[in-house]
């Protein structure tokens, strides 16, 4: 996904003074802004909606998670579940085992997969796309064997029972309209999108993102790839298995379903709808995927995988890049016009 | 014990005829297709409509499952995969597996969810003993058939005018049109020889692998194991892993039931950290 044409900003060259460039990319943005505002604002406008939303919110941390893989490292995995999966048994099991303290337990989690994520990557480093693609979805194939096979730790196929969380921090308790769980997922989500924003905008990230568009080139300048690549999938990882923490947390539940093909599959969509390789993708197409599921689930239970389907081939055929920027293009005109305005202003 | 070994080995040959195709079009044309298993699936069902509506005998159906699977991959190639061919990986792996959700739910939706199933006709039932080894006459049969079809393919692809066309118009596109190759129809063909097998090996495999919405996803992961582990090269490397995966598979669920499909993927995980681009490379 290519960035939304914007213009070059004056006096911001990036081969002159790169540290000034990157300081005016991290600037935050009124749309960003809204979007925070308007997403914790959910909080008081939808009051009977939470449950739904907080699995957009832990959907979206999923998503952002494998778009940091996908978008910015470039690298295709088809078994992102694996790590999220991780994060939901270790959490669950955690709860299940006395430590009921949610965030003790996300913490714990997140590291469980980030460790699991750190050992699978050395298997991404080498080999083709296809390579790659098999590894991911072979690494998440052999977790949910494992899930399934351990049954007297995991409940194999019956699904990990006797989750009980305690409240948050020993004092928020969770409650049956999921306002706590949803509350504590979107600042998670928040504080892990602050810290990726912050990651992707660093040099680091810059220096993954050409990795992704040439590696040959990224190698010949000094960027040692494998280090970066195993890097980002660890952190990649460590998203992912909060995410699954997460959801383990606010269910109380785990199922070999947090490690399903599916879950991998559904996190692609989600990136193809939002688009990949700018963060808030991710957040916006689990939206719109949510919304979508919801929709089509209501009109056709059994066979909304179809429509599902229908739209993914339809978005690869159209093409994502040319479709965003029919979506982004009266926006586009609007944002250069207040830029040019504000530069014009700012000059005495 | 070597029962087994004969078992693996028909499963083996059933999952290469399925995979052929794929092999061509992962392997030589570079297209990551993960809807292969859906034209497989289509021929399964093709067959199961035949002989239990309309009464066509078994051997019949199998040619005519073949050239069913074999229209629908030509529909679909001229229709959908000729704009992706070009296009990145990622959009290949997303637009196939859109289509294998399309095709699950369709299947679904026409078929019902249960499990297909057909009668085999007599002579093809039973088992024998040759020295000690329970044959039995339907894996015989399959194993006669597939073996007769990688032979025939191997030959096409490395002796026909056909095969060389091929082997050129994947190898660089630009210059092999320079040279007068259709490489717009060779790539249709193929492709629609390479569904048409897919769903040969569906109807040959029903009996034996079970037929159901859920084929395609099911068998996705056996079938690229068979072309990654294999490599992408010629064919005797997919034939080879397919082998190797088909008795690997049967063994672990014969003697170490417990531990399911684990063998096959940490086989597959092994092989491919070992060995990145399959077992079988080609020297470049």
């Amino acid at each position: 996904m290519r960035d939304l044409p914007s213009q070059p900003e004056a006096g911001l060259d990036p081969a002159s003074s790169p540290a000034a460039y990157l300081k005016a990319k991290t600037a935050w943005r009124w749309p960003e802004i809204l979007f925070w505002i308007s997403a914790f604002g959910m909080i008081l406008l939808m009051p009977n909606r939470h449950l739904l939303l907080n699995e957009i919110a832990i959907l979206g941390l999923f998503a952002l998670s494998l778009d940091l893989v996908l978008g910015y490292a470039g690298i295709v995995s088809l078994g992102h579940a694996a790590f999220f999966g991780v994060g939901a048994y270790v959490a669950g099991l955690l709860a299940k085992h006395g430590l009921a303290e949610p965030v003790t337990g996300l913490l714990i989690s997140g590291l469980a997969a980030g460790l699991t994520g750190f050992l699978a990557s050395f298997m991404i480093l080498r080999g083709t796309d296809l390579t790659r693609l098999m590894v991911t979805l072979g690494v998440a194939l052999v977790l949910y064997e494992l899930a399934n096979q351990l049954d007297w730790i995991t409940g194999g196929a019956d699904g990990l029972l006797g989750v009980s969380v305690g409240p948050i921090l020993g004092r928020f308790a969770f409650d049956f309209a999921g306002t706590t769980a949803f509350v504590y997922s979107l600042s998670v989500t928040f504080l892990l999108f602050l810290l990726a924003r912050r990651v992707v905008q660093s040099p680091f990230g810059l220096s993954v993102r050409a990795l992704k568009e040439n590696r040959l080139r990224a190698a010949t300048i000094g960027i040692a790839p494998n280090r970066r690549i195993i890097a980002i999938y660890t952190m990649a990882a460590v998203y992912a298995g909060m995410a699954g923490a997460l959801l383990t947390q606010t269910t109380q539940f785990v199922s070999l379903e947090v490690l399903d093909f599916a879950r991998s599959a559904d996190a692609l969509l989600v990136l193809v709808i939002g688009g990949s390789g700018y963060l808030y993708g991710g957040l916006i197409g689990a939206i719109a995927f949510k919304l979508m599921k919801d929709t089509l689930s209501a009109m056709t239970p059994a066979y909304w995988t179809f429509w599902m389907g229908a739209i993914l081939v339809t978005l690869v055929m159209i093409g994502r890049d040319r479709l965003v920027a029919q979506v982004a293009r009266p926006f586009t005109a609007l944002l250069r016009r207040v830029r040019a305005r504000r530069t014009r202003g700012g000059e005495p | 014990m070597l029962t087994i070994v004969f078992d693996g080995i028909a499963y083996g040959m059933l999952l290469f005829v399925l995979a052929a195709g794929l092999s061509v079009t992962l392997g030589l044309m570079n297209f990551v297709n993960l809807a292969h298993g859906a034209f497989a699936m289509a021929g399964g069902y093709a067959t199961v409509i035949l002989m239990n509506r309309y009464g066509v005998p078994f051997l019949a159906c199998l040619p005519l499952a073949f050239l069913f699977s074999a229209g629908l991959g030509l529909l679909f190639e001229r229709l959908l995969y000729r704009h992706m061919y070009e296009r990145s990986h990622l959009d290949q792996v997303l637009f196939s597996i859109g289509l294998v959700f399309m095709a699950i739910a369709a299947t679904d939706f026409l078929m019902g969810s249960q499990q297909q199933s057909f009668r085999l006709p007599a002579w093809l039932q039973g088992r024998f003993e040759v020295m000690g080894v329970g044959v039995g006459v339907y894996r015989l049969f399959i194993v006669v058939i597939c073996g007769l079809l990688a032979l025939g393919l191997q030959w096409v692809l490395a002796s026909t005018r056909f095969g060389s066309q091929l082997r050129a118009a994947v190898d660089d596109r630009r210059v092999a049109r320079g040279l007068g190759i259709p490489v717009v129809s060779v790539f249709a063909i193929t492709f629609a020889f390479g569904s048409g097998l897919a769903g040969l090996g569906g109807a040959l495999g029903a009996e034996i692998v079970g037929l159901d919405p859920t084929f395609p996803l099911k068998f996705m992961l056996y079938f690229l194991i068979v072309v990654t582990v294999g490599g992408t090269s010629s064919l005797t490397g997919p034939l080879l892993a397919a082998l190797l995966l088909g008795v690997a598979d049967v063994m672990g669920k014969y003697l170490v039931p417990q531990l399911g499909a684990f063998i096959i993927y940490a086989m597959m995980l092994t092989v491919l950290m070992i060995r990145p681009n399959g077992l079988f490379e080609r020297g470049r």
